[in-house]
């Protein structure tokens, strides 16, 4: 909403400047967003007066012309087929920025067709004070030379733009800035109340409302022998002021009111219409509107009509076929009340926006209906002349707001101030409340506060003026009982398998929930219900099934701008409907495979890279792998023979990993191979619940030294080594205290497709030192476990 | 040892000892002895010939060993100058062959030394990652909030309307509605749409719901807005808080959010508080902090100008009754703020947009050192 200070000196006597005004918003909940004085670029120009004006020697039509000036009399050469002596003229001396041309005069005189020219005369359009191109300002004989431009045109008016809240459509109102602004003490509101014009007539134009709903009420009054022309200067400059377009008397009328109290309005041109006014729905016709659109109302629209058919929108915009001219004599004004919530979705679907529409969908106050009126009529009668009819009134009048029974305690209550009954009373009443003292006040709301209907919002009121920064800061009181930690066993988890992961080389990542639907497809998702109806973007069109999507097209952007070795990861949603149980947490990271070339030979990344990032990433959570099942990867974004998934039971599967599939990456557009994990945390098994003691129990060290044998089985090719491991180890779960693969081997002395995995078991007796047969028999059980799982001994 | 003094191992010497089996020794003869020998350990070149002159002198047979087995043979006088004079001889042989093992061992250490080098100027490939921005900045938060008792809830992205609105006290069809820019998901069947969370104000709603007070929450995570500029992304973050007890006030919403402000800037902030509108909130302010602007850096604390930072109030009763909270009973504040945002601000990064965006060089500049967790012990970053 923009207004210029002068306006509101209109309403509120003050004598406070630009910045204290700015100020007091602020402090009053008016959060301004922009002040722009239309002096300030008009700071270098003043009033001058052409001596004499002679017809340039070497050019037709060019002027050569004397001008007295506040930095004296200047030689000033001139195109505009207007100088001429005597002329009071816009001053610009060298060196000024000149807005509408956007340059700046040279800073030293310049020749122009051999005669030197010191500054320049301006039009209207290169001030941009005005449209007129065709010649210079020609500005009244009375103004003083040496007068500040900005004075002259009276454009030292700052225009204040601030941010309406949605709770106070009266701030679309200047008046209504002025009340809050009163009420903090910055003035006196001095909104002068507006004549009632006695009815020289009766008028015949009838009104019906059929819609109540949509339109509570229509206010109409005919004034007869109206004169529509310009609007008066003062007028005028107002609405460019605030950037709205002269059009005529009576259109400017109506806008100036709708900014000066919020109230839209209305005029009709009488010989315009059929009989008489109806309020009803739509009913699928077309008309045209002033907006030069064509629009289609129907029943979901409340539109004004006559007995010949749709004059307009109601609320929204008004229709071409009624519309009020140059030749318009008798006008009938609307003041109607539209139901916000159908003006909304009328204008919504319609795509029609107008600064009626913006106030009715808000709610305008039903309080001014007839005031809006009569003002209408005050304002016509002075400036287009003719007489006014009675009033008539379509519908009925919306009831005032219910009185709200106020515990004035609650201001205390609430927030902490101590504020006498006299000092909150006299805060309400500046506000447009009364209020009638009791114990519980009864506060009379004002037709335009329907944002306030209970305590809390006269607390505000009395808060918000009283000031905020008249609260005293108070911290909290500490919980009752022992402090908990504050966070929950995932956030823990995750906090330590994020640093887990960065420390082994992976950057992390923030990267969109949303993903394109046809990527969503490769990783199993696409799931109708998670496409996003209004999407930002085509590829931003679906909720994410993998975290690893953005990750990959992330690595590729990177290896784009030539940097290829991207390895990153994310912690954050994945989507599998649209249900809470269907969110679930995924720690994700990916590496690209990238040759590094080192002189050590080190870090060829490969699908068992993604492996250890993952046990690193479950290690740091607390999960050993140990105790989980290896299996294949679910979900066929994996490569088929480099992938796997670790779990809890067959079901559970907390965490895959491995190679990504060269189709799937292709189909991205992804060069080169990926490895990559996706982990969910929120899977994990919880800790087992310990006592209440966090201790960890007696450490028994066995005194006996343990003892290591070497195996070497021969086992298929495709055997994993985990399944010979586990069977080693599964021979003497108490004895062998661990199994290391130290070498694999193919080649001489191992038949085709199979390969020697050589290992070493680590006995670790606690009673007594193993004997020579007590080794031979674990070895043996060793032996044997291996052989079932299709392993045998290598000769 | 051992091995190397067995019978036969070394050869037989220029001077055969037989020679002073003859006669008993003099001290002239110890003198000679001692001088012979010293002059062959010293001359011993590695330590298997310093073994074999040893065993020469002092082994079993060896030169001295015989000298000092003729000592029975002498009359008392004799033993009394000959007997010292013998075992200091065997002593300081003794002593001779330790140093010039000692010198031989290391000097045998120092030639393999010589060939056992390592270019130590090898670069080492070291490769930490770094966390980023958002989550840290979420942590320091969680960090400060925890200090006065606020634990940390999560609720889902995808949202209905009555937590993310209607709850929330914005009223059907209301143009507050309009300021979020929401996204819709899909229909699915007659269920009315889901939204993705313009705020995570559902999470205080479900908490409420959920949990009896006193409630001190924090609600970190993602929210959305269509909307897309250098200061705006369809996906960003927000910290939430709700405290709701007996008795809490508007002055322990100051109380918070002045201490919060300035642990979390790590410096004394002014703060402004101003009146504002959120329909869930009722009285509702926005909160400023001082700053000043430096070329393209952006010093929150000193200067004359004020920024927006955060929103707040106290808990609307709609919303508490929407909870089945009586107002009468309880009330609360709640605020919320603009995780990214603060991100910039404190950390200075110019664009909202490239936080999401992976950009490997980004990450490495503005992103955090795994080994750093934030802490009021330590400092947050």
């Amino acid at each position: 909403m923009k207004f210029t200070l002068s306006w509101l000196k209109r309403h509120l006597e003050t004598e406070a400047t630009i910045d204290e005004v700015v100020e007091a918003m602020t402090l009053a909940g008016l959060e301004v967003e922009d002040v722009e004085n239309p002096a300030e670029k008009l700071s270098e120009f003043s009033i001058g007066k052409v001596l004499t004006a002679e017809k340039h020697p070497d050019a037709d039509k060019l002027k050569v012309c004397t001008v007295e000036t506040r930095d004296g009399t200047k030689t000033i050469v001139c195109g505009a087929p207007n100088a001429r002596a005597d002329m009071t003229v816009a001053y610009a001396p060298l060196g000024a920025y000149i807005p509408g041309l956007d340059f700046s005069l040279d800073k030293k005189p310049r020749k122009i067709r051999g005669i030197e020219s010191s500054g320049m005369m301006c039009s209207g359009k290169e001030l941009e004070v005005d449209e007129d191109a065709d010649g210079i300002l020609d500005l009244p004989q009375t103004l003083e030379m040496g007068t500040p431009l900005a004075d002259a045109l009276n454009m030292n008016d700052p225009v204040i733009d601030f941010e309406v809240t949605p709770n106070r459509p009266d701030w679309l109102g200047v008046n209504s800035i002025a009340r809050d602004l009163a009420a903090v003490g910055l003035g006196k509101l001095i909104t002068p109340p507006t004549n009632l014009t006695p009815p020289k007539f009766e008028t015949d134009q009838k009104i019906r409302v059929e819609d109540t709903e949509g339109c509570p009420a229509f206010v109409g009054r005919h004034i007869r022998g109206v004169k529509n022309g310009p609007s008066p200067k003062w007028l005028q400059d107002q609405l460019k002021a605030i950037g709205l377009r002269p059009i005529s008397a009576l259109v400017d009328i109506t806008n100036y009111i709708t900014y000066d109290r919020a109230r839209p309005l209305h005029f009709y041109d009488v010989s315009k219409l059929t009989g008489s006014i109806i309020v009803r729905r739509g009913e699928g016709e077309k008309f045209e509107a002033l907006d030069d659109r064509t629009y289609t109302a129907t029943e979901d629209d409340v539109v004004i009509a006559d007995e010949s058919g749709i004059l307009g929108l109601g609320g929204i915009v008004g229709g071409e076929s009624s519309s009020c001219d140059e030749n318009t004599t008798d006008i009938l004004i609307e003041s109607a009340y539209f139901d916000p919530l159908t003006i909304r979705r009328s204008a919504k679907r319609l795509g029609v926006n107008s600064d009626a529409k913006y106030r009715f969908e808000r709610g305008v106050d039903t309080g001014g209906l007839i005031e809006g009126c009569e003002l209408a009529t005050q304002l016509v009668l002075e400036i287009c002349g003719g007489e006014a009819s009675d009033i008539v009134i379509g519908g009925e009048i919306p009831a005032d707001p219910d009185p709200i029974k106020f515990d004035p305690m609650q201001v205390n209550k609430l927030t902490s101030l101590s504020l006498s009954d006299e000092e909150m009373n006299t805060i309400l009443t500046k506000l447009g409340f009364t209020v009638k003292h009791g114990p519980i006040w009864k506060v009379t709301v004002p037709s335009f506060r329907r944002d306030c209907t209970e305590d809390a919002d006269l607390v505000e009121e009395i808060a918000r003026i009283h000031g905020y920064h008249n609260l005293e800061a108070v911290s909290l009181p500490p919980l009752p009982g022992r402090r908990e930690p504050t966070a929950t066993l995932t956030q823990n988890r995750t906090r330590l398998a994020r640093r887990a992961l960065a420390l082994r080389g992976l950057s992390e990542s923030v990267t969109w929930s949303f993903a394109l639907d046809e990527h969503a497809a490769l990783f199993g998702g696409d799931n109708p219900a998670l496409r996003v109806d209004n999407p930002i973007s085509n590829d931003l069109n679906t909720m994410r099934p993998s975290a690893l999507i953005h990750l990959l097209l992330a690595g590729q952007r990177n290896a784009d701008k030539g940097y290829p070795g991207a390895a990153l990861f994310e912690l954050g949603p994945v989507f599998d409907g649209q249900a809470p149980n269907d969110q679930s947490l995924s720690l994700a990271g990916m590496r690209r495979v990238e040759s590094v070339r080192d002189w050590s030979g080190m870090e060829d990344i490969s699908a068992l890279t993604a492996k250890a990032d993952t046990l690193e990433a479950l290690d740091a959570m607390g999960v050993s792998a140990d105790n989980l099942m290896l299996m294949e990867a679910i979900g066929d974004y994996w490569h088929p023979g480099r992938s796997g998934s670790l779990r809890m039971g067959p079901k559970k599967v907390l965490a895959n990993f491995g190679e990504l599939h060269p189709r799937v990456l292709k189909a991205m557009g992804i060069e080169g191979r990926v490895v990559a994990f996706e982990i969910w945390p929120e899977a994990l098994p919880a800790p087992r619940k310990k006592n209440a003691s966090k201790s960890k129990g007696a450490l028994t060290l066995s005194d006996f030294m343990p003892v290591t044998r070497d195996f070497a089985f021969i086992v298929p090719d495709a055997t994993a080594a985990n399944d010979v491991l586990r069977a080693a180890q599964g021979a003497d779960k108490k004895l062998i205290s661990n199994v290391t693969l130290f070498d694999i081997y193919q080649g001489k002395g191992v038949e085709e497709g199979h390969k020697s995995l050589a290992i070493e078991v680590t006995l670790a007796p606690t009673d007594a030192t193993l004997t020579d047969k007590e080794i031979d028999a674990v070895s043996d059980k060793i032996i044997e476990g291996v052989m079932k799982v299709g392993g045998r001994l290598r000769g | 040892m051992r091995k190397t003094s067995k019978r036969g191992s070394y050869k037989a010497d220029t001077c055969p000892p037989s020679s002073y089996a003859e006669r008993p020794a003099t001290m002239a003869d110890i003198d000679s002895v001692k001088t012979k020998i010293a002059a062959q350990i010293k001359a011993a070149s590695d330590l298997q010939t310093l073994d074999e002159v040893r065993v020469a002198a002092l082994g079993k047979k060896g030169e001295v060993s015989l000298m000092m087995r003729e000592l029975g043979k002498m009359s008392v006088e004799e033993k009394k100058v000959m007997g010292p004079a013998l075992n200091g001889l065997k002593n300081d042989l003794n002593a001779l062959v330790e140093q010039k093992k000692t010198e031989l061992e290391n000097r045998a250490l120092d030639a393999a030394l010589a060939s056992e080098t390592m270019d130590m100027s090898l670069p080492i490939t070291r490769r930490k990652g770094t966390l980023h921005p958002v989550p840290q900045v979420m942590e320091e938060m969680a960090v400060i909030f925890s200090d006065m008792g606020f634990s940390v809830a999560e609720g889902p992205d995808i949202e209905d309307d009555f937590h993310n609105f209607t709850a929330l006290n914005f009223p059907p069809g209301h143009p507050a509605r309009d300021i979020h820019d929401t996204f819709f998901m899909s229909p699915v069947g007659d269920e009315e749409k889901k939204v993705l969370r313009t705020h995570t104000s559902p999470v205080q709603i479900r908490t409420m719901i959920s949990q009896k007070p006193p409630i001190r929450i924090i609600a970190p995570g993602r929210t959305y807005r269509s909307d897309s500029d250098q200061t705006h992304t369809p996906m960003f973050h927000q910290v939430e808080g709700l405290v709701i007890d007996k008795g809490i006030h508007m002055g322990h919403l100051k109380g918070v959010l002045m201490d919060f402000v300035s642990a979390f800037f790590e410096t004394d902030v002014d703060v402004q508080f101003r009146p504002h509108h959120f329909p869930f909130t009722e009285p509702s302010a926005e909160m400023d902090v001082r700053y000043q602007r430096d070329g393209a850096a952006i010093k929150i604390g000193q200067g004359e100008s004020w920024m927006e930072i955060l929103g707040c109030g106290m808990v609307h009763p709609n919303v508490l009754r929407a909870c089945d909270l009586d107002p009468e009973e309880y009330q609360g504040f709640a605020f919320g703020m603009g995780v990214d945002r603060l991100a910039m601000l404190k950390y200075g990064m110019p664009d909202l947009r490239d936080m999401f965006a992976a950009d490997t060089r980004w990450l490495g500049h503005y992103g955090f050192d795994p080994l750093l967790q934030a802490n009021l012990a330590t400092g947050l970053s």
